[in-house]
């Protein structure tokens, strides 16, 4: 066992994408352990605070994706609880999650982002959903894609194709939040690259290129083996390579993140599109940053290791 | 702290912009799993999902789970099922432990016998075959009867469990209509001659004829007689399959169409829900051909059924109390029937219908008008309540306007808080449709043909 002590994993909670989340702290526990750290998985639930209080590990990866991983919140209360922690702060967390702020500092750092807009449901309700959309498709144009403020795994989230598919896909985004975002669909090469940070600057590892088999990358393409193709590093040239990574390390910086984030993006004609970037980035056998990690000959098991020191280090 | 050696690390902390050396781009990316190409046609569907992804929200204590179907268990003697399991080991464990027959423990089939004697069957024990839970049974008749692009008929909606057996063995399966009555025999009838017409291969009717899951309806007394005569001049097959039969609220169990037809019916049984489904204990009960290929099926698939639940089994029905334990299991569900009911009653929305069961676990209940319960399932989870949406009851994509609720396995307060925060779900979602109007909002995965829309008795009825 190393020096480090206990470790403990966050992995679960109650978000939709709790399944993903246990699947990547089971991963990340193994990995620890062969690692040489005395690592455990433990829920997001009425028994962790409890247990945190009679037992404090030396540091906690959260692996909790979506809602009260990413939000800030777990943070918060490991925060109020005085144990270090691998990743972003609350406050950098509360940006990075919401979709439409991250794209707005993004932008304001100068990456490019598809164009969209940003709405709660009250103004469609408000305003007349029908004369929203229309503007909404005369101003964006088609394809576009609607996508909930907040969340991943592509779970309430469709590609649409048509003016008549639009409403069908708000309803069913507005049933995994309250605000959407409705993006212009910008065709091209999507792609995933992670940022790791071990106490010497951000640094971005290997592009993966995302290619679903069949139709999009959505929940299913993104957890079920083959039925999405992963390059790595991803099939671009050295101008469009250059200009992912140093979009992906942009975003890191200029969203206040910390330790390990993974940002994804659209390469088109030559030009990186910033989408979203995740705070707790999936550690399953699907993932793109365990991929990233292991085209760079790094260990999974040993980086995260070296993440879980430096937090410990670090202190809260 | 300890640093890894890494190939790619960057003293100046400026980003690395091309792939690592040695690391080219390789012409044909990773699919994950190297077995892609080799998996058979069959295995095309079974993929990662996002109703998945939600139940297994939905298994969190926070929630209230009106989807799953798990029976109450607790409701069991624990204490002495353990002691009398203890015993089984240290007296009989050198059979317990052992392999057994591949139809079955012979005193096991005789006590199967006496349960299915009250639903007015008669049989013999040699006509029994002990499976791995009826949804063992289920596979292996579908296993002996179908090949691909066979006609099996089924209601609709119909047990999700039977759908995903028959889409195994890629059979296709058409939907008869059912009402408040259970299956509607002239729609069967239809359907046959139908189906004949155009001559399908109709290989068997998969019936659920009492508090049917997920319907909560039952196959009334009358229509019994003309169901197994329909079948009966078509030549099909029934598979009548009975995991609630014992599981009535009022009177006595309903006659079982095996009682009345002992070449065309095969029967299925089980006791997960009399006992315990963690044993996976089941039975057919199949005419003397069928049995035979069924014991040589079953053996196929698994030498022979856990003997030592087989045992526990045998024992339990010696030893225990097990009419007055169905007695206990009856009242305790029909308490949280009534909960549910009655709170549906109180405060679901106008344009909500739901089944009436008077007996077994489920509520069907039928949503307002261009409502979806799939998609909707989302919001009903973040407002933590849980359900099936009716999507997966139905082979051919209907089915979305309706849902499942289970009232077997939560307490009768949770039921009640459950159905409030339904209600509240059902509200929200009816506002954001009207929100995006009906006539605009098309959604995948609507409702099948009006045919198909199933039972849904009012709140009145």
């Amino acid at each position: 066992m190393s020096d480090l002590g206990h470790v403990l994993i966050l992995a679960g909670g109650l978000s939709p994408e709790r399944e993903v989340s246990l699947r990547s702290g089971a991963r990340l526990r193994d990995a620890l352990r062969e690692a040489g750290v005395d690592a455990d998985t433990a829920d997001a639930d009425a028994g962790l605070i409890p247990a945190v209080i009679a037992d404090p590990p030396s540091a906690v990866y959260p692996a909790i994706h979506g809602a009260s991983g990413e939000d800030g919140s777990i943070q918060e209360v490991l925060t109020l609880l005085g144990v270090p922690y691998v990743g972003a702060l609350p406050g950098a967390c509360r940006f990075a999650f919401d979709k439409p702020t991250a794209k707005a500092i993004a932008r304001a750092a100068g990456l490019a982002t598809p164009a969209s807009v940003t709405l709660p449901k009250e103004t469609f309700h408000d305003l007349g959903a029908g004369t929203v959309l229309d503007r909404i498709v005369a101003t964006l144009g088609l394809p576009l894609f609607v996508k909930p403020a907040r969340g991943g795994s592509a779970l309430g989230a469709t590609l649409v194709g048509t003016a008549e598919d639009l409403p069908g896909a708000m309803i069913s985004c507005f049933a995994y939040g309250d605000t959407a975002l409705i993006e212009r669909c910008v065709l091209g090469t999507e792609v995933a690259v992670g940022v790791i940070d071990l106490g010497s600057g951000p640094e971005a590892l290997p592009p993966v290129e995302i290619r679903p088999v069949a139709g999009g990358y959505d929940y299913a393409a993104r957890y079920t083996p083959g039925q999405t193709e992963f390059h790595v590093p991803a099939r671009l040239t050295a101008a469009e390579s250059k200009a992912v990574t140093e979009a992906a390390i942009t975003a890191h910086r200029v969203l206040g993140l910390r330790d390990v984030s993974r940002t994804d993006l659209i390469v088109s004609d030559g030009a990186a599109f910033f989408l979203e970037v995740n705070v707790a980035p999936g550690l399953t056998e699907t993932s793109t940053l365990p991929m990233a990690l292991d085209a760079a000959g790094r260990s999974l098991g040993t980086v995260c290791r070296d993440l879980l020191c430096q937090a410990a280090a670090r202190g809260t | 702290m300890p640093t890894e050696p890494a190939r790619n690390d960057r003293a100046d902390g400026k980003p690395r912009t091309s792939p690592p050396e040695g690391h080219a781009a390789p012409a044909h990316g990773s699919l994950v799993d190297a077995h892609v190409g080799r998996y058979a046609a069959r295995a095309k569907d079974m993929a990662a999902s996002e109703i998945r992804a939600l139940f297994a929200v939905a298994a969190r204590p926070e929630i209230v789970s009106l989807a799953g179907g798990m029976p109450y268990v607790t409701a069991l003697p624990l204490d002495a099922v353990g002691e009398m399991a203890g015993q089984l080991v240290a007296q009989r464990g050198a059979v317990a432990l052992q392999y057994g027959p591949a139809q079955g423990d012979p005193a096991l089939r005789e006590g199967i016998c006496e349960v299915m004697a009250l639903e007015g069957i008669h049989a013999h024990p040699d006509e029994v075959v002990v499976t791995v839970g009826s949804q063992q049974a289920l596979d292996l008749i579908t296993r002996i009867f179908v090949d691909p692009g066979d006609v099996v008929l089924a209601e609709a909606p119909s047990y999700v469990g039977a759908l995903g057996t028959f889409a195994s063995y890629q059979a296709q399966v058409v939907h008869v209509p059912m009402d408040d009555d259970g299956l509607v025999p002239e729609a069967l009838a239809e359907c046959l001659a139908r189906l004949q017409a155009d001559r399908q291969r109709v290989k068997f009717l998969y019936t659920v004829p009492s508090f049917h899951n997920p319907a909560g309806v039952t196959l009334s007394a009358q229509r019994r007689p003309e169901v197994l005569r329909i079948c009966q001049r078509a030549g099909v097959l029934i598979i009548e399959d009975n995991p609630y039969g014992l599981l009535g609220f009022d009177g006595e169990p309903q006659r079982a169409l095996r009682a009345d037809d002992d070449h065309g019916v095969v029967y299925l049984g089980s006791f997960s829900k009399t006992i315990a489904a963690g044993l996976r204990v089941g039975w057919a009960l199949a005419p003397p051909g069928i049995r035979d290929k069924l014991v040589l099926a079953a053996e196929a698939a698994v030498l022979c059924s856990s003997n030592l639940a087989q045992l526990l089994v045998g024992e339990y029905l010696a030893s225990q109390p097990w009419r007055e334990q169905i007695k206990v299991f009856r009242e305790l569900y029909r308490e949280r029937r009534d909960a549910m009911l009655d709170t549906l009653g109180a405060v679901m929305p106008e344009g909500c219908r739901w089944t009436r069961p008077g007996g077994g676990f489920y509520v069907w209940l039928q949503l307002p008008a261009g409502l979806n319960s799939k998609s909707m399932l989302p919001r009903a989870i973040s407002s933590r309540v849980a359900y099936v949406p009716g999507t997966g009851f139905y082979a051919d994509g209907g089915g979305a306007e309706f849902l499942r609720l289970s009232y077997c396995f939560p307490e009768p307060a949770r039921i009640r808080e459950g159905i409030r925060r339904l209600a509240d779900v059902v509200d929200a979602e009816t506002e954001i449709r009207a929100t995006f109007g009906a006539d605009r909002a098309g959604l995948p995965g609507r409702a099948g043909p009006a045919d198909l829309t199933g039972p849904a008795g009012g709140p009145a009825s």
